[in-house]
């Protein structure tokens, strides 16, 4: 239970987090602290079970039916992982207070990093391998978040794009790592897999694991030859910097290793992929760190040797190495955070970070100065700091490598050694020599706070480098027996170990990587130069735009080739493949010889749809030049649609097709004022070419065949006897489930209410579209001048506003008429809606009919006239529609059964009897009322066009009140 | 009646699809409007057709599902011309709105003339 709390805690703060106003610095600092603050003490609150070697687990159910759980497993290393996380976190929001400007909107940072902490704190408690994987890539998430926080400057953006590519790209190896290996085990639970090490390091899809994982954590801790983003990411705020990159999502890379080494680790593949890329990573990392200018560059690049260190370690895979790595995993923590901090502290306060122009820090800022020369210290390796220690353990390991004959490791060993002496040196020449002039701004110590964090993260590195085994020892040794098992082995955490060979090549070291400094120094201008020597060709980061330059074009020119831009071939080839399936469906059909039966041809349907099809094939013939002539006449084949509804049993849909044809065709006329008429080819004199006779008569005979293919499949569906399982179903339970004998509303409001919640919401969706859309409209410049046939001399009606005309008795009667019926069809709204259970009828039909009504108000008074005297909203009901469909399905939750379930009451009334009033009529009213919304404000919305002024598209703005008048 | 019913439903469809192959976005409107009639009638239709047997039960009887139409394809059929409504309004504006913007009532924005 403690554990759960301690995976959500970070990301219920990060929602409340996010939910503050952005000037609310101090809160937001207070309260993440007060989060992290939390965890940490839930974290120790689990240390005596934790060390008592006991492994906290913590199950849900997650997918029971594939075998995965959510398992939450915290043993000794992820204890440790998660002092780590949530300490540094307490001190990077402390120190993140003073170090974001009053300018930058804290809430998003905080936000993102109490998530970035919940999902590293994830990482290393979950105890099941997809869980694993799924916090991993949130991990990569939160951190593409926060290093483009500026998201204003384009490094920032850039350096985000390029860790989200290569982290995500390392991840998505990682859940194909991980599923091999849950393959082999069996299972995904962690602790099945460490069960199963020896059936998987023996199984011969051992090495695609391996390499997937290897690859995964590689990427994540910027190993060679992925190290380049890492530097990149450097554009993130230093506290960001603090966190991210020193101390925990680099971590999280070393933290998969660790936890699968028992699995993995022990073979000459595992050596030589893992200890490889660690050799390669810090010697390259060092030696580079060495020639930045860049401080946070310098502090990077020696993150990317030590965590190449630490993978080198793990690599050599002896027990003692794994203790070692887990040490300096700790020991790197805690002094690279503290230098990120001082780094920051001294941009912050100087405003640069480049270490031409820096220097003589100690006397402008001694404290800090301090702090930052001990820090650097322990990166370097001095005796009496944590580093020294850890390098120690290293150095010792690198000697046990191979045969005895065998230098190299040890060789390489110590050469990173060098290396990081020198740019330790190189780091703190800062605070030495001269005092800078030519800085933005003034250094000074910065405010006590800030400084705070530094302080005690260096107070640390010392305690640790001077009484290991008192400070450090119980956690350390729990974490590794927590991997280690049985094969813990003795060691002694001390200063002194006497003269031996590993303290020679310390020394070794430190007098080497000084006189390697002073040369570079003073022989070769290192504080100037511009070029790395030897490196400054190799660049991951060309390597990696060029990839993705490769990768886009590539992307671009198979589009170009399998794809085009214009509608025409693209349906073509659509139609072509649906006549394609339909051939091989024909092949399949039984034959029909016997089937063509004319004796019972009712002549009044053959009739009505020769009418039909005659408005449909002329409706095609004149689409092009006479729309209002094609509007018509397809609103002809609706209508002979809507009365074989009617003729073949099926009244709802009759009264629904006859309603939307009504709409539609409102509609469409309300559109054909914006399309400037075209004058046809004849009257122009034009000539088809001979392509485009071509193309035509290839759409015709496509059109032919696509017509006769669809009677074919017709008619054999027709002919084929039918298998009413499921409908019986419905007309079965119609009365006895849902209540109400019209089966079509019962199922539409009842049995299959989900469907149609998710269909008023598209409708909805589409209406706050289409309004969206009008918003913006500008439409074609030659139509918008008032229409010829508005601006008839001989009409006086025409010189006048609908109001004026219906003031002055333009359409009286009928206006008078319509008016009045607008309460009859209310009426007739609500009778339709009410015995929709029932009879014929229900939400949809009522909802248009209603429609429909209102619309005939705003045809004959107009717009303006309707709006001055009756306001609709249509938000507002599409919002109460929707809202009303939620609630009912909501309300069966609360009686403990599924959502949208539906109980049906009987009330008995004075004067009306008793009245059937299932849940379903609320959900009904719900659909009624989204209708309504949807319909008024579609056509209200294009109705308006015509009574604002508009803007001739690509002309200038000429001032806002042009666009007055937007209905609201 | 079938033989009717088959044969509409093929001239509807053929109709919609010589339309939508053409280049004006008006007759492509069109010929959206008379596929979905196709296309709601042949859903319409797997349901067989019947004749003065609409799916309102008659209450107090033991139902006998060769009494009525099958319901299922109309309940189909009914939300299908409801969102078919809705679309039509979407791609009536788009057209509106790519009209405006680009001068043309092409479907792809331009004459096929000035790109080749």
């Amino acid at each position: 239970m403690t554990l759960l709390l301690l995976l959500l805690l970070p990301f219920f703060g990060c929602i409340i987090a996010a939910c503050m106003p952005a000037y609310a610095r101090n809160r937001e600092a207070w309260f993440a602290a007060f989060i992290a603050l939390c965890g940490l003490l839930l974290t120790f609150s689990l240390y005596p079970e934790v060390s008592s070697g006991i492994v906290i687990k913590h199950e849900l159910a997650w997918l029971p039916m594939f075998n995965l759980n959510l398992v939450l497993r915290m043993d000794g290393l992820a204890w440790l992982f998660s002092v780590l996380i949530q300490g540094i976190c307490l001190l990077v929001v402390l120190y993140a207070r003073y170090y974001m400007s009053p300018k930058d909107p804290v809430p998003r940072f905080f936000a993102f990093l109490l998530a970035f902490m919940g999902a590293m704190q994830g990482v290393v408690i979950s105890g099941n391998l997809i869980q694993l994987v799924m916090f991993w890539e949130l991990t990569s998430l939160t951190s593409f978040l926060l290093i483009g926080y500026w998201h204003h400057r384009a490094d920032a953006r850039r350096g985000a794009r390029m860790a989200f590519t290569v982290t995500s790209i390392g991840g998505l190896c990682l859940l194909a790592g991980v599923l091999l290996l849950g393959y082999i085990a069996g299972s995904y639970d962690l602790d099945a897999v460490l069960a199963s090490a020896n059936i998987i390091r023996a199984h011969q899809a051992y090495l695609p694991a391996l390499v997937l994982i290897a690859l995964g954590a590689l990427t994540k801790s910027a190993q060679f030859p992925f190290h380049f983003w890492l530097p990149h990411a450097m554009a993130a705020p230093t506290p960001v910097s603090a966190y991210l990159h020193s101390a925990t999502m680099v971590k999280a890379g070393i933290f998969l290793l660790m936890r699968l080494w028992p699995v993995l680790a022990g073979t000459p593949e595992w050596t030589w992929i893992i200890g490889t890329a660690g050799v390669c990573t810090m010697l390259i990392g060092a030696y580079l760190a060495i020639f930045q200018h860049d401080l946070k560059g310098l502090l990077a690049y020696s993150t990317i040797s030590h965590l190449g260190l630490i993978t080198c370690l793990l690599g050599i895979g002896t027990p003692l190495a794994m203790v070692a790595a887990i040490f300096h995993t700790l020991n790197h923590a805690i002094f690279k955070a503290s230098l990120f901090m001082a780094v920051g502290i001294i941009d912050h306060e100087s405003g640069t970070r480049d270490m031409r122009k820096l220097s003589g820090l100690s006397r402008l800022m001694p404290y800090t100065a301090t702090l930052a020369i001990v820090a650097s210290a322990a990166m370097a390796g001095v005796p009496l700091l944590n580093g020294f220690l850890s390098k120690e353990m290293f150095f010792a390991e690198a000697l046990q490598v191979g045969p005895s004959s065998n230098w190299w490791m040890s060789a390489a060993a110590v050469l990173m050694g060098v290396f990081g002496v020198a740019y330790s040196m190189r780091f703190i020449s800062v605070f030495f020599g001269a005092k800078a002039t030519a800085l933005p701004k003034q250094p000074h110590e910065p405010p006590r706070w800030m400084r705070f964090p530094v302080e005690l993260l260096v107070l640390c590195c010392l305690i640790v480098g001077i009484a290991p085994q008192l400070s450090i020892g119980v956690p350390l040794q729990t974490a590794a027996a927590s991997v280690l098992g049985e094969r813990l082995p003795d060691y002694n955490l001390a200063i002194w170990h006497g003269i031996n060979a590993p303290l020679i090549m310390s020394v070794l070291a430190f007098a080497l990587g000084i006189l390697l400094f002073k040369v570079l120094k003073y022989r070769f201008n290192l504080l100037q130069s511009a070029h790395i020597p030897l490196l400054y060709r190799f660049n991951g980061k060309q390597a990696y735009e060029s990839s993705m330059l490769i990768l886009a074009s590539a992307a671009a020119r198979l589009e170009r080739l399998f794809s085009s831009r214009r509608l025409q071939p693209q349906l073509f080839l659509l139609v072509l493949a649906g006549l394609f399936a339909s051939a091989l469906m024909l092949q399949a059909m039984p034959d029909f010889t016997h089937a063509w039966s004319v004796e019972n041809i009712n002549l009044p349907f053959a009739l009505l749809w020769l009418i039909g099809c005659t408005c449909a094939v002329c409706a095609a013939w004149q689409a092009k030049y006479h729309r209002l002539a094609a509007l018509m006449l397809v609103g002809g084949t609706g209508i002979v649609t809507s009365l074989t509804f009617l003729w073949l049993s099926a009244p709802d849909l009759a009264l629904t097709q006859l309603m939307v044809e009504t709409v539609t065709t409102v509609l469409l006329l309300l559109g054909l004022r914006w399309l400037p008429s075209r004058i046809s080819a004849r009257k122009m004199n034009l000539v088809a070419s001979n392509r485009d006779k071509l193309r035509r008569s290839r759409d015709l005979v496509i059109a032919i065949i696509a017509g006769s293919v669809m009677f074919v499949i017709s008619y054999f569906v027709l002919l084929h006897p039918a298998n009413f399982t499921i409908s019986n179903f419905f007309l079965d339970n119609a009365v006895p489930g849902g209540g109400g004998t019209n089966v079509v509303n019962v199922l539409l409001v009842d049995f299959r209410n989900f469907d149609t919640l998710g269909e008023i919401t598209v409708l909805s969706i589409v209406a706050l579209t289409v309004y969206a859309l009008l918003r913006r409209f500008r439409p074609a410049p030659e139509s918008i001048g008032i229409p010829a046939q508005q601006a008839n001399q001989v009409d006086p009606a025409s010189r006048q506003t609908p109001a004026q005309q219906a003031n002055s008795g333009y359409l009286l009667i009928p206006g008078i008429y319509l008016r009045l019926l607008l309460p009859v069809i209310g009426i007739s709204a609500a009778y339709f809606f009410m015995r929709g259970h029932n009879l014929p009828g229900g939400g949809f039909i009522a909802g248009l009919v209603f429609a429909v009504g209102m619309i005939i108000q705003y045809m004959l008074a107009g717009t303006v006239w309707i709006e001055s005297r009756l306001k609709l909203n249509p938000h507002r009901w599409i919002a109460v529609g929707i809202g009303l469909a939620c609630f009912t399905g909501l309300g069966s939750l609360a009686f403990g059964y599924p959502f949208l379930t539906t109980h049906t009451a009987h009330l008995t009334l004075p004067l009306l009897g008793e009245i059937h009033l299932p849940t379903a009529f609320i959900f009904d009213l719900g659909v009624f009322a989204v209708v309504v919304g949807t319909t008024m404000l579609i056509l209200i919305a294009l109705a308006h066009q015509s009574v604002r002024s508009h803007r001739v598209p690509g002309a200038p703005v000429e001032n806002n009140a042009t666009t007055s008048r937007e209905i609201r | 009646m079938e033989l009717t019913i088959a044969l509409s439903i093929g001239v509807l469809f053929g109709s919609g699809i010589w339309l939508i192959l053409r280049p004006r976005s008006f007759q492509v409107i069109t010929g959206l409007l008379l596929l979905s009639y196709a296309v709601n009638l042949f859903i319409f239709i797997t349901g067989r057709l019947s004749v003065n047997k609409p799916p309102l039960i008659i209450q107090g009887e033991v139902v006998d599902p060769s009494l009525y139409a099958d319901p299922l394809p109309q309940a189909l059929v009914l939300t299908a011309i409801v969102i078919g409504f809705a679309t039509t309004a979407l791609y009536l504006v788009v057209l509106l709105g790519s009209r405006g913007l680009t001068g043309t009532d092409h479907v792809d924005g331009k004459e096929r003339d000035s790109t080749e």
